[in-house]
């Protein structure tokens, strides 16, 4: 079984605080750090467990500047065969449906069985780029994806709605599947693996590889756009309680003491 | 004349509640903007839902087919299509659940329309639409405009209207199916509840949720012990069930269980709405975060700022304390 695992290299944001840059359309960038976005790992995860299940290969595959290639190169060290980044000038900008038209040019020549990527990047919160890829192939999808089990010419897949209820379906391969974070234990790279994959190239592609034109990607062929980004207003805000936290926790407890809470 | 539709979702035989909210803000919308607001509903034996939402919109889309009973990305697609060429809405408002997630990405593909996911506000501007929306775990937001286009597609987070009926009176209008076979290369095989584990979280007075600031397992226990001094239970939000540190009915948020205690205490959790949306409503809400302008703290009644691991132990210390004396 070929799988491509699609992933993006995201910074991490669930414990910093985020500042806005001076063109209001994006964050300030300096002081944080950056990884592989969550999903992504997981999906990624998911690819190394099938090809050890079924044989088979895995490709890595990106879109993005340089510094993705450290997330590349985190997949081959954990077992991808292959690595591919998609970079070009005229691709900033590009919207989610833009980004899911460059990714499916690369596949044009690619031979594949299954895509699989994240449910969503923890930066821009899409959730939209892989089944978008699904349509563009001419190939199924299935969403927040908690289990998959692969039968002749097609997969079994959970996938994951509200209030914890899953929905489960069968779906034909080729197919991309977006994949929900929990699926399972994403490993981590042995010191093997990383000294191995250093020494493995990352092909890199832009726009006329792709055989794409200049107007249809990136700003340019993008129908949305951020235009402005700000930090939200709480309606309303919690009362901060001030002091070291000895004295915070004291004058939190005898709130909750007082209101019969505790 | 411009016309909005809004997809009706229905799951298990029941409206789901981001259905009603959806009409209501589309309602809005279509007000400022001259236009009708058209519901979209696809099943099979809808005829109470048809009732239900008659007092929600000018028209209502009925297309009944037995393909249709279960939700199926697949066939929703084709119906919603052949539904566009006939009326070419100026805007197609879907929910961002998940179902609306796997619908609307190939769905604007097909129909070469602009997307834009999980809005919480849109508005229309100096003629323009303009969509509101979370990046970064709820700590930004973004508006988001839009190139000219014969129509666009947004899928709306749930809870972003508050779901009041309009009052207006639908016409119903039955379509037949565009669907002639049954889709065999994807099929709807079941539902499946997640198994209860051995505490019900709902049920508990005090719950002490922990997020993704605890860092490690071996911390869990300062947290557990908090949750004993306040006679609570533990409860957490999706990093920690993903991580396999605590079990999937201890999860609190859209894809886990919604609590309503008397005292919910967040600790190390930044507050997303996929974890908000399950607590909100609890009656007195502390949190505990280092990031100050972490979303957390516009839910909350009471927070901290500071370290998690010098917070809670002088809380469970001062706790203690509390219920000794």
């Amino acid at each position: 079984m070929d799988i491509v695992v699609c992933i993006k290299r995201v910074p991490e944001t669930a414990e910093t605080e985020i500042k806005i840059d001076s063109s209001g359309r994006d964050i300030v960038q300096e002081g944080l750090v950056f990884t592989i976005n969550e999903a992504d790992n997981y999906a990624l995860e998911e690819a190394l467990l099938i090809k050890e299940r079924v044989g088979g290969t895995v490709t890595v595959l990106t879109m993005g500047p340089k510094e993705s290639d450290d997330t590349l190169r985190m997949g081959l060290a954990k077992g991808a065969d292959t690595a591919i980044r998609l970079d070009d000038p005229a691709f900033v900008e590009s919207d989610g449906l833009v980004t899911a038209r460059i990714l499916a040019s690369a596949m044009k020549d690619m031979k594949y069985d299954l895509i699989l990527t994240g449910c969503m990047a923890s930066d821009d919160w899409f959730s939209l780029v892989g089944p978008a890829l699904a349509e563009i192939l001419g190939i199924l999808h299935a969403t927040m994806v908690t289990k998959v089990e692969l039968e002749e010419g097609k997969t079994r897949v959970s996938r994951e709605l509200e209030g914890g209820l899953l929905e489960v379906l069968d779906i034909q391969l080729p197919a991309v599947l977006t994949i929900q974070t929990g699926i399972n234990e994403p490993r981590y790279a042995s010191i093997m693996g990383i000294a191995k994959a250093s020494k493995k190239e990352v092909a890199v592609k832009g726009l006329g590889d792709l055989g794409l034109q200049e107007s249809e990607v990136g700003k340019a062929g993008s129908r949305t756009r951020v235009e402005k980004l700000t930090l939200p207003v709480q309606e309303k805000m919690a009362e901060l309680i001030p002091g070291t936290p000895d004295e915070a926790a004291g004058a939190l407890s005898a709130v909750l003491k007082e209101r019969g809470l505790v | 004349m411009k016309e909005i539709f809004v997809l009706a979702e229905h799951r298990q035989g029941e409206m789901r509640d981001v259905t009603y909210e959806l009409l209501a803000g589309g309602a809005k919308l279509a007000s400022k903007i001259e236009g009708k607001l058209t519901a979209i509903l696809l099943g099979s034996g809808v005829d109470s839902f048809v009732n239900d939402l008659k007092k929600w919109a000018d028209k209502i889309l009925v297309v009944e087919d037995d393909k249709l009973k279960d939700f199926n990305a697949e066939a929703y697609q084709r119906v919603i299509v052949a539904l566009w060429q006939e009326h070419k809405p100026s805007l197609i408002l879907i929910p961002q659940s998940g179902f609306g997630v796997d619908l609307a990405p190939s769905l604007s593909v097909e129909l070469d329309l602009p997307l834009m996911t999980d809005c919480f506000d849109i508005d229309v501007k100096d003629d323009s639409l303009v969509a509101t929306r979370q990046m970064y775990g709820g700590k930004v937001n973004a508006d988001i405009r839009f190139v000219e286009a014969p129509g666009y597609i947004l899928t709306v987070r749930p809870a972003s209207f508050s779901a009041e009926e309009a009052g207006l009176s639908a016409e119903v209008v039955h379509v037949d199916s565009p669907l002639t076979e049954e889709i065999a290369y994807r099929k709807f095989v079941d539902y499946v509840e997640v198994a209860v584990g051995e505490v019900d979280i709902t049920q508990a007075d005090i719950v002490v949720g922990v997020g993704r600031g605890i860092k490690e397992k071996e911390n869990l226990p300062i947290v557990e012990e908090l949750a004993d001094a306040m006679g609570g239970v533990l409860a957490c939000s999706r990093p920690i069930v993903d991580a396999g540190w605590l079990s999937k009915d201890r999860q609190v948020g859209s894809s886990g269980k919604t609590v309503k205690p008397k005292l919910y205490v967040a600790l190390g959790i930044s507050g997303a709405f996929q974890h908000t949306t399950g607590m909100k409503g609890a009656e007195t809400i502390v949190a505990v975060n280092k990031d100050p302008n972490a979303p957390i703290f516009g839910v909350a009644d009471y927070g901290i700022v500071g370290d998690l691991f010098k917070v809670i132990p002088a809380l469970n210390e001062k706790i203690r304390g509390l219920r000794e004396s």
